[in-house]
C-alpha cells in the first residue's frame, strides 16, 4: 500500500498539487490511521492532507477518482499465486464448463495443463484475476516511470512479456493445429488482453506522464521572450509566474526571529534618570532599530514592454511575505503610482486598470521621471532598491538623465531590467547607454527565467 | 507532555459533535478525527457563517476541554497574543533596585564593572513571573489541554502569521529573554479563515486544510433540525429547499447557514408550517443582507417557493 500511496503521490504532482516530503509523511501517517477500506474517506483524507487550495482539492479529488479507477497491484497475489489460482479456477469450472462453452471448451484436463498459465487464466476468463495480473505485471516493469507518450509501445510490450506473451504465442501455434476453436477463443482472449495492457498504460501516461510534459512546457516557457507570447500563453506564464513566486517565497521567507522586547538596557536607564539621582523613573528598553528597506519599481507599460512589466509587478506583489514595502509606479508618457491597485485587485483587474490609465501611451521617459520625482522622490532613501524596468526607448524625446541621476545618489541600489537584447541597446531611440551609467546594474530580462534571477537577487540583497 | 485520549472513530467524532448539537459532515468529522491522530492544526477555510467558529466551541464542549480564542484583527501583534511584560511590576522592582544599588555595586572597583554587574541584574526583570501570557501562551500552559481557536487568521497581517509557525509545528513558543516554552499537553488547534487574503503557504503546510463549504441540502436539514428544534419537517425541507435556489443566483452576499438558522427561527416566531410567497417576501431581509440582492432576488420568489415545495413532495 506505502507503494501505491507513493505512486499517488507521484500523480497528484502530475496534477499541479505540490507533494512536499513532509506533507507525504503526514499523509502516510493519516492513512495508517483510517485505513483503506472506505475509499470516500481515503480520499477525504488525502484532500485533508495535501491540498492546500479549493483548486488543489477539485485536481487532487480527479486524481484520485482516475488513479483509484483501475484495479492496484496487490501485494499478495504475486505471479506464481495468480498462476495457481489460474488452474484451480480452470479445473473448477471445468466439468460444467464443458456444456456451456460448447466445441470451444478445452476437451479434457490434460489439454489444459499443457498450456502456460498466461493462456490458462485467459481461457478461465476471470475478469478479476486477468486485471489483478496486468496490475501485478505493470507493477514490476514499474509503469509509474512512463513519462512520453512515445513509451506507449515500449511499456505494453514489457508488460505483455511479463504477462507470459511468449509462451502464450507458442501454446496458440500448438493449438491452432490439434484444438482450432479452442485456439480461435483464446486468440481473442489474446486481443482483448493487448486491448486491456494498452488501456491500462494510456491511463499510466495520463497519471505520471503529466508530471513530465508539464516539466517540459514549464522549461520551454521559461525561456520564451514574455513579450512575445501568444494570448493563450499567458495565463500559463501567470501560472508559472506565481509558481516563481511560491519558490522565492520559501527561500527566503525563513521564520524572522523576533527582537527581544523589553530588555531593560541599564546604561540608558541610568542616563535617562541622572536628573532624579539614579532612581529608574523612566525606563529605557533595549530595541533593535531594524531598518525599513524599500523596494521601489517603475515600470514602462507601453507597448511590447507592458507584458514584461505585467508579470514582473505580479511577481514582486506576490512577494508580499518577503518583501512587504514595494511601491510600484507604471508609467508610459506620464506615471502614476499603482501600489494600491494591486494590493487590492487580482492581476488580471489591476493590469486592466492600469493600462486603461496610463498603458498604451507613447513612452515619454523624460516626463515620466519628472513625475516620479515629484510624486515620490522623497520615499528613496539610503535603504531603498529602485527597480526600473523599460526598454529605455523615449522617442527622442528628453530623457532627463539627471533625475535617473538623482536617483542613483540617493538609493541604496539602482538596478535597470531591459527586455530587450544587449545588442539593440544604444540604437534607434535606446537611451539605454546614458541611463546606465547611474544604475548599479543593468540587466536584460525578456525571458522568466531571467526575471527569476532578477528578482531572486533583489530579494536576497534585501534580506 | 501528557496526552489526551484521542477519538475513537470517525463516527464518534459524528455523534459526539452531534450531542453538542453540531452536525459535522462526513468530512468535518474526518478532519477532525486526523487532527487527533496525527497532531496537526485544522486550518478551516470557508464563507462566514458555515460553522467554522462553531466547529472549535463543539469540539471543546464535547471533550470538555478549555476553549481559549484568539480573535484576529489587523494589527494584532505579538504583545496582544502571545506575552507582554508587567511593565508596572517591572517598575514597581526597579525602585527596589535603586534601594539596593549600594549592595550590589559594592564591590565593584571600576565604573565599568558596576554597569557590567547592573547589566546583569537587569536580567532578573525578564523572568516568567513578568510575564502575563496571553492566548497563545495560556493555551500551552494548561494542564489538561485545551482547544485553541485562532479565528478568522485572514485579518491578521502577513508577518502575524510567522509568529505562529512555531507554535503549530512543535506546540511550543520561544521567548527570547525566556527561552522556549513547550505545550504541558498538546492543545488541539483550530484556525478559521474566510479567505479575505491567501495565508503563507509555510502555516497552510503545517495545517490539515479543510474547507467548508455550503452544506448539502439532507446535511442543512439536519443542522435546522439541530438549531431550531420546533420546526416541522415539512418548513425544514422547504426553506433549506428555498435557500439552495437562492444561493445559485449571482448576489453579493449569498446566504449561509447562519442566515438559515435566522430566518427558520423567525418563521417559527410566525407560526408558519409552510412556505408561502407573502411571508418569504416579507421575511426576505432575515436571508439577504443588501438591498440590492434582495430586489434581484424578489421577482424570482415565486418560482423559487414552487420549485421548493413541488421539490417536497417527491422527496
Ligand atoms: N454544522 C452545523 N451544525 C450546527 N450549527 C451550525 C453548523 N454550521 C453552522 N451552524 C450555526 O451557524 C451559525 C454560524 O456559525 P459560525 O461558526 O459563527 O460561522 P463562521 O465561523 O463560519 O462564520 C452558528 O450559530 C452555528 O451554530
Ligand atoms: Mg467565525
Amino acid at each position: 500500500m506505502r507503494e501505491n500511496l507513493h505512486r499517488f503521490f507521484r500523480a497528484a504532482r502530475g496534477a499541479g498539487v505540490r507533494v512536499s516530503p513532509a506533507e507525504s509523511i503526514d499523509a502516510m501517517r493519516a492513512v495508517a490511521a483510517i485505513g483503506f477500506e472506505d475509499r470516500g474517506i481515503l480520499r477525504d483524507t488525502l484532500l485533508l492532507t495535501l491540498a492546500k487550495t479549493q483548486d488543489e482539492k477539485k485536481a487532487l479529488g480527479a486524481c484520485f477518482d482516475l488513479f483509484f479507477a483501475r484495479p492496484q497491484p496487490s501485494q499478495a497475489a504475486n505471479e506464481n499465486e495468480a498462476a495457481e489460482n489460474a488452474e484451480q479456477a480452470v479445473s473448477e469450472q471445468s466439468p460444467s464448463g464443458q456444456s456451456e462453452q460448447g466445441a470451444g471448451a478445452p476437451s479434457s484436463a490434460e489439454d489444459m495443463s499443457a498450456l502456460g498459465p498466461l493462456a490458462q487464466m485467459l481461457l478461465s476468463q476471470d475478469r478479476n484475476q486477468i486485471a489483478a495480473a496486468i496490475a501485478n505485471a505493470a507493477s514490476s516493469v514499474n509503469l509509474s516511470d512512463i513519462r512520453f507518450f512515445t513509451q506507449r509501445g515500449l511499456f505494453s510490450s514489457r508488460i505483455l512479456d511479463e504477462l507470459g506473451i511468449r509462451r502464450l504465442r507458442d501454446d496458440l501455434d500448438d493449438m491452432l493445429a490439434s484444438n482450432p476453436a479452442l485456439a480461435e477463443r483464446l486468440a481473442m482472449a489474446t486481443e482483448r488482453l493487448r486491448d486491456d495492457v494498452r488501456d491500462t498504460v494510456s491511463q499510466a501516461l495520463l497519471l505520471y506522464g503529466r508530471e513530465e510534459a508539464e516539466n517540459l512546457r514549464a522549461e520551454i516557457l521559461r525561456n520564451a521572450p514574455m513579450a512575445r507570447l501568444e494570448l493563450r500563453q499567458v495565463e500559463q506564464m501567470r501560472a508559472l509566474i506565481r509558481k516563481i513566486a511560491r519558490r522565492l517565497r520559501e527561500r527566503y521567507s525563513k521564520p524572522r526571529k523576533r527582537p527581544r522586547r523589553g530588555h531593560l538596557d541599564v546604561r540608558r536607564t541610568i542616563r535617562r534618570n541622572a536628573a532624579w539621582g539614579g532612581v529608574p523613573f523612566l525606563t529605557a528598553w533595549k530595541r533593535k532599530h531594524r531598518d525599513k528597506p524599500r523596494i521601489v519599481a517603475l515600470c514602462d507599460v507601453s507597448g511590447s514592454v507592458a507584458q514584461v512589466s505585467d508579470f514582473f509587478l505580479l511577481l514582486i506583489h506576490s512577494l508580499h511575505e518577503v518583501v512587504d514595502d514595494v511601491r510600484s509606479f507604471a508609467f508610459s508618457g506620464h506615471l502614476i503610482e499603482v501600489s494600491d491597485l494591486l494590493e487590492a485587485n487580482t492581476p488580471e483587474k489591476a493590469m486592466g486598470e492600469i493600462m486603461s490609465k496610463v498603458g498604451f501611451g507613447s513612452s515619454d521617459y523624460g516626463s515620466s521621471l519628472a513625475d516620479f520625482e515629484k510624486l515620490a522622490m522623497s520615499a528613496v532613501t539610503p535603504q531603498t532598491t529602485v527597480i526600473v524596468l523599460g526598454d529605455a526607448r523615449s522617442n527622442n524625446l528628453d530623457p532627463r538623465a539627471d533625475i535617473l541621476k538623482r536617483i542613483g545618489e540617493r538609493s541604496k541600489r539602482l538596478v535597470w531590467l531591459n527586455p530587450e537584447g544587449r545588442t539593440a541597446w544604444g540604437f534607434g531611440d535606446s537611451e539605454m547607454p546614458r541611463y546606465a551609467t547611474f544604475c548599479s546594474v543593468v540587466r536584460q530580462c525578456a525571458t522568466a527565467r531571467q526575471l527569476e534571477r532578477a528578482v531572486s537577487d533583489i530579494v536576497a540583497s534585501y534580506q | 507532555m501528557t496526552e489526551h485520549r484521542p477519538a475513537a472513530s470517525i463516527e464518534a467524532v459524528e455523534s459526539g459533535l452531534a450531542a453538542q448539537g453540531y452536525i459535522a459532515s462526513r468530512q468535518i468529522a474526518t478532519a477532525v478525527y486526523l487532527a487527533d491522530q496525527i497532531e496537526k492544526p485544522i486550518l478551516v477555510e470557508g464563507p462566514a457563517g458555515v460553522g467554522k467558529t462553531e466547529l472549535a466551541k463543539a469540539i471543546a464542549a464535547w471533550r470538555g476541554l478549555k476553549m481559549i480564542r484568539l480573535q484576529c484583527y489587523e494589527g494584532l501583534d505579538e504583545a496582544k497574543a502571545l506575552y507582554e511584560w508587567k511593565y508596572a511590576k517591572q517598575l514597581l522592582y526597579t525602585q527596589i533596585l535603586k534601594d539596593k544599588l549600594g549592595e550590589v555595586l559594592g564591590g565593584a572597583a571600576t565604573l565599568h564593572a558596576a554597569l557590567d554587574q547592573l547589566h546583569d541584574f537587569g536580567d532578573v526583570f525578564f523572568s516568567k513571573e513578568f510575564v502575563e501570557p496571553r492566548p497563545l501562551l495560556q493555551a500551552l500552559e494548561q494542564p489538561a489541554g485545551c482547544v485553541l481557536l485562532i479565528d478568522e487568521i485572514d485579518k491578521s497581517d502577513a508577518e502575524f502569521e510567522s509568529l505562529l509557525l512555531e507554535m503549530l509545528s512543535d506546540f511550543q513558543v520561544t521567548i527570547p529573554e525566556l527561552g522556549t516554552v513547550a505545550a504541558v499537553t498538546a492543545p488541539i488547534v483550530i484556525l478559521t479563515s474566510n479567505s479575505e487574503r491567501d495565508l503563507g503557504d509555510a502555516l497552510k503546510r503545517r495545517c490539515l486544510h479543510l474547507h467548508i463549504g455550503f452544506p448539502e441540502q439532507k446535511l442543512e436539514e439536519r443542522i435546522v433540525e439541530s438549531r431550531v428544534p420546533g420546526i416541522s419537517q415539512t418548513l425544514r425541507k422547504q426553506l433549506v429547499g428555498f435557500i439552495n435556489e437562492v444561493r445559485t443566483l449571482d448576489l453579493k452576499k449569498l446566504p449561509s447557514v447562519s442566515e438559515t438558522i435566522d430566518w427558520a427561527r423567525v418563521l417559527v416566531l410566525l407560526q408558519a408550517s409552510e412556505l408561502g410567497h407573502e411571508m418569504v417576501k416579507d421575511t426576505l431581509n432575515v436571508l439577504l443582507k443588501y438591498e440590492s440582492d434582495i430586489e434581484a432576488t424578489l421577482p424570482q420568489v415565486s418560482t423559487f417557493v414552487a420549485k421548493a415545495t413541488r421539490q417536497n413532495v417527491f422527496g
